[in-house]
């Protein structure tokens, strides 16, 4: 355990960032959950009841075998069929930035979910944008690791954007918490321009 | 078709009837005056369920799994078949150690009511006449079977079902009991099933119930009284309704156009292709161990079941406020019933935010992959129990009696 969870950090630091977010006991939809590691920190360590949502059927069916409430599904069209306040937390891993209609996706999170946890790459980070100015290219970095033709990443946003998109669908803004390339948390008081710039990825607590 | 006779033991309803009774296991009867309620109004009593059990019920009756059979399957889901002598239908699935494991689980599987294995059926006597029922059996339903199991249930003393678990037929009847007995079942497994019959199920349905009614053989559904036996009509229905059962994949592996025991073709209509073969064979087993009436009822239940019919239309209605963890499994090549059948039951479970787990399995072995070896079928299984049995918090006796010990 020990031993998967200094591995977990090393990688998904931003997973356990959002376990954080999720208050102890809560019913709990991940959407687009992956082969279900953020699932298994939450049951395991937050005693939630998690369920989860992911498109590659590969990675339901391992979710299932390990006994995870897992459904094949897909974010864009799928969340309609949930009823309101179904869930106290919904939870958007990494993955908005993959989907046709990010503006509905988060409208139905937040309908779904009491509260909605999205977190995502930056495109406003210094890197990024430094590729586009200075190479005339789409950014390819570590984080990012697709070139534009094959990238699975089609709605790209910046922190900035995000918070916009917000105050759009009337969403408060609970936390934000923006990461650095280590996978490091900057400091609250940095102001929002310089997370922008510095943050290689956020993590947002929303509610209505 | 006359030359398989030949070489099939010519076998008539009174034999079957008396095989059926040989059957080594558990028969429940309740009695004339606690009759079973049907849906179509007539109460059946007196009635039987015969049954077979596997395991140990603990202690405090919470480690019991039910499991619904499909539609020519029968109680002997894991133990040799007394009439045919092979090996139980889910022996692959069933056992010590198994997804569904014997030393964990007491494990339930009743012969459904209207069935021929010794469940009170077409076959058995009309109390009024002394006479098999034939078709003086009253319509059964997937809810009439489901009513009927909850009786055994009580009968043994379990409460509430840790799990229901089924495939085709049987998984209907997991939606059923999922429905109707929300608070008697944990969890539940339906597997490549649906909420209703398709138009499609239904015809391909009557397709083989036309065959058995146009033997000559069947006598209006009096066969056993005449001493006959509609043997050419099932075993059609039977090969017509295997195919459904295949994909077109799976045929193709195992048959392609291979030539059965010849070089060439005979210009004639002996089963020359391997697969005329096969269903010839596979037609002509079965009518060694089915009853041709019961054939007829057993259809019938599943073309009548509509889940959301009897829920004002709305199949999350149907599971509205259910505390069930559901497992809901589809096969890609499966034909019967598609994915999307089982897609509408999840989206139906997540309108009200039911604890749903979905696995669709990629396999060519259509319908029938259900009772074959799929790994990723049993990594399922025993993945979603083993997390249910941790919520349940579900302890063998061994473990009861130490909590005991302690306290």
């Amino acid at each position: 355990m020990n031993m998967q969870n200094s591995n977990l950090q090393a990688s998904r630091i931003d997973l356990l960032l959002m376990s954080e977010m999720v208050n102890p006991g809560s019913r709990v939809l991940d959407v687009g959950c992956g082969d279900g590691t953020l699932l298994r920190i939450l049951s395991e360590t937050r005693d939630v009841d998690a369920r989860g949502i992911e498109l590659q059927q590969s990675g339901v069916n391992q979710c299932v075998a390990r006994g995870l409430s897992v459904v094949q599904g897909d974010a864009d069209t799928d969340l309609v069929n949930y009823p309101d306040n179904a869930f106290d937390f919904t939870i958007l891993s990494q993955t908005i930035q993959a989907t046709h209609r990010p503006r509905d996706v988060l409208e139905q999170l937040l309908r779904i979910g009491k509260h909605a946890i999205v977190s995502f790459p930056n495109f406003g980070h210094w890197r990024v944008r430094s590729q586009i100015l200075f190479r005339g290219r789409m950014p390819v970095t570590e984080n990012l690791s697709f070139s534009w033709y094959d990238t699975p990443n089609i709605h790209f946003c910046t922190i900035k954007d995000f918070v916009a998109l917000c105050d759009e669908l009337d969403a408060k803004v609970e936390r934000c918490v923006a990461l650095n390339a280590q996978g490091q948390r900057l400091g609250v008081k940095i102001p929002l321009f310089m997370q922008n710039l510095v943050g290689q990825q956020a993590i947002f607590l929303l509610t209505r | 078709m006359g030359q398989v006779d030949q070489t099939t033991n010519r076998q008539s309803g009174a034999q079957l009837r008396s095989k059926a009774r040989e059957v080594e296991g558990h028969v429940i009867t309740f009695p004339a005056d606690e009759p079973l309620e049907l849906d179509c109004g007539t109460p059946l009593g007196p009635f039987s369920l015969a049954y077979q059990t596997y395991g140990e019920l603990n202690k405090d009756a919470s480690n019991a799994i039910l499991i619904c059979h499909a539609l020519t399957g029968d109680q002997h889901v894991a133990n040799i078949h007394p009439v045919t002598d092979k090996p139980g239908w889910w022996e692959i699935m069933v056992g010590p150690g198994k997804p569904i494991d014997t030393d964990r689980f007491f494990v339930i599987c009743a012969n459904h009511v209207g069935g021929c294995m010794g469940s009170t059926g077409p076959m058995s006597e009309n109390p009024e006449t002394g006479k098999p029922y034939g078709l003086d059996f009253p319509v059964i339903t997937i809810s009439d079977m489901v009513r009927a199991e909850a009786r055994l249930l009580d009968h043994l003393g379990v409460d509430q079902l840790f799990s229901v678990v089924g495939g085709s037929m049987g998984g209907m009847q997991v939606l059923e009991w999922a429905a109707s007995y929300k608070e008697r079942v944990f969890s539940a497994i339906p597997i490549a099933t649906g909420a209703r019959h398709s138009s499609q199920n239904i015809a391909f349905h009557e397709v083989g119930r036309q065959a058995v009614m146009a033997d000559p053989e069947w006598c209006g559904g009096r066969y056993i009284d005449e001493g006959k036996m509609p043997r050419k009509g099932l075993a059609v229905a039977r090969m017509a309704a295997h195919i459904t059962y295949l994909s077109d994949d799976a045929l193709h592996r195992k048959f392609g156009r291979n030539l059965q025991d010849r070089e060439k073709i005979s210009f004639g209509f002996d089963a020359d292709f391997q697969v005329e073969s096969y269903l010839r064979h596979q037609g002509y087993t079965f009518v060694d161990r089915f009853d041709p009436n019961s054939y007829l009822y057993m259809t019938r239940a599943m073309d009548y079941f509509d889940l959301a019919a009897d829920h004002d239309g709305e199949l999350s209605k149907a599971f509205e406020g259910t505390p069930t963890r559901f497992c809901c499994v589809s096969f890609t090549s499966d034909w019967l019933f598609p994915t999307e059948e089982t897609r509408t039951v999840v989206q139906a479970l997540n309108a009200v935010a039911a604890n749903v787990s979905f696995v669709e399995i990629e396999t060519d072995k259509g319908h029938d992959a259900f009772l074959l070896d799929e790994p990723e079928l049993a990594d399922a299984v025993s993945g979603f129990l083993s997390a249910a049995a941790r919520k349940r918090g579900l302890k063998l006796n061994a473990e009861l009696e130490d909590a005991e010990l302690g306290s």
